[in-house]
């Protein structure tokens, strides 16, 4: 069987630039743009998408609409991926969506224990915390611990489903709709949905 | 044996400590540091196991070190010099940085929000037939190890590895990372949601109702009585 190469690799070319994080990025930056293997603009360009046209507020349409829309809500729990882009949100860390429900029985949350998969597309870039190492490393073992750090505590009969994303599948979790809601449209459920609420860290806001 | 990243289920790191929706970033390198490397994925010389890959295998010292976007630039200063895009020279200043022919594949502005619109799927046709139906009673290989190369990439977590469980839904044929992330090829094959009781993975589990769902590829699974 093949060894990986990279174990005998002691000496990493990343080394080779500053340590200092700010310093070694832009020392990247300008080998790569002088060459031309990237466009400084194109990187402005990906900043502003996750800056301001990609983020939670594209979670929270669909999670809206869900509670709003009997026939949408059975639909994107069958097939998200086809649900969702049909609303415009597809692409990058999207590619393959599936939409799991809280319920009075069941509450779902999200980790990625590997590495720090998301779904892009419909929260835009992860938070600090669901990347850090507390996150992974407790999420899977002790989720109501980790629920308590967010100040959420469940009902005791509440079953807590954890999905560890491990492939390129991207969960995202429809929060409980909350209660005194009846009368409220789409756009004012939107602003009850929380980005940990579709992680399954938080719940929705009460009105 | 598995590397750092596998941290699934480890005691020691203190709590999670929640943040506002806004600022998504905490420093202005964090952007920078996200953009190049996507910019720089999208010259074509990696797929995304590789990229994963590359971050695993940094030195055990320096990933538990590392923040996170400090990690991105450390295996993407890597994978550039891996596969020649950039000389050791160049990323340490002794040599001028010379015009690259990969430079025709460079991201365009223009090309920016096409490219994160279309992303790139991973399920793949396959010839390996589903051998598992939601419902079936499955176990996983009993070490979380890569099967082809010693020491590899595999996207099954150590804390998982020989525990019972049940299929929960079919996800269709995806590309195996085991390869895929050794420029193996695709390998294609049938992968599931797997659901497992919190008390099959751990010896206190917090709820007896509790379960733990992970997305596995069948070659990664047997069947259990």
């Amino acid at each position: 069987m093949p060894h990986d190469h990279s174990d005998h690799d002691h000496d990493h070319p990343h080394a080779l630039l500053p340590p200092e994080p700010a310093l070694r990025v832009k020392a990247l930056e300008t080998i790569l743009t002088a060459k031309g293997l990237v466009d400084p603009a194109a990187l402005d360009a990906i900043i502003d998408t996750y800056e301001s046209k990609i983020g939670p507020r594209n979670g929270a349409h669909v999670v809206a609409r869900a509670w709003s829309d009997p026939g949408f809500r059975t639909a994107l729990l069958q097939d998200a991926t086809a649900v969702v882009a049909e609303l415009g949100y597809y692409g990058r860390q999207g590619e393959h969506m599936v939409a799991v429900e809280n319920t009075p029985d069941t509450h779902n949350m999200v980790v990625c224990t590997l590495c720090s998969c998301y779904p892009w597309p419909l929260l835009g870039i992860p938070p600090g915390w669901y990347k850090s190492d507390a996150y992974r490393a407790r999420a899977v073992r002790e989720p109501r611990a980790v629920l308590a750090d967010f100040g959420v505590v469940l009902p005791a009969d509440t079953a807590v489903r954890v999905w560890d994303s491990t492939a390129e599948v991207r969960y995202l979790v429809i929060p409980q709709r909350p209660s005194g809601t009846d009368g409220m449209d789409e756009a004012a459920l939107m602003d009850l949905v929380t980005r940990d609420s579709m992680i399954g860290t938080g719940l929705a806001r009460t009105p | 044996m598995t590397r750092l990243h596998d941290m699934g289920g480890r005691y020691g790191d203190g709590p999670v400590v929640p943040e506002p929706e806004q600022p998504l970033f905490h420093a202005p390198w964090h952007k920078r540091a996200l953009a190049i490397t996507l910019a720089a994925g999208a010259l074509g010389k990696w797929n995304i196991d590789v990229s994963r890959h590359a971050r695993e295998c940094l030195a055990a010292k320096d990933y538990a070190r590392f923040s996170y976007y400090e990690k991105w630039m450390a295996a993407l200063a890597d994978l550039l010099v891996e596969t020649g895009a950039v000389t050791r020279d160049e990323l340490s200043g002794q040599a001028a940085p010379a015009p690259s022919p990969l430079g025709a594949k460079r991201l365009a502005a223009a090309d920016v929000a096409t490219v994160l619109a279309t992303g790139g799927p991973a399920d793949r046709a396959s010839t390996v037939a589903p051998r598992f139906s939601p419902g079936d009673a499955v176990a996983t290989r009993p070490i979380a190890a890569n099967m082809l190369v010693d020491g590899g990439h595999t996207r099954l977590p150590a804390y998982a590895a020989g525990a019972r469980g049940r299929v929960l839904r079919y996800h269709g044929t995806h590309v195996l990372p085991d390869a895929s992330a050794h420029r193996l090829g695709d390998a294609a094959e049938p992968l599931y949601a797997v659901a497992f009781p919190a008390s099959e993975l751990w010896s206190h589990p917090e709820h007896p109702r509790d379960e733990v769902i992970l997305d596995l590829w069948q070659s990664y699974l047997e069947p259990a009585a």
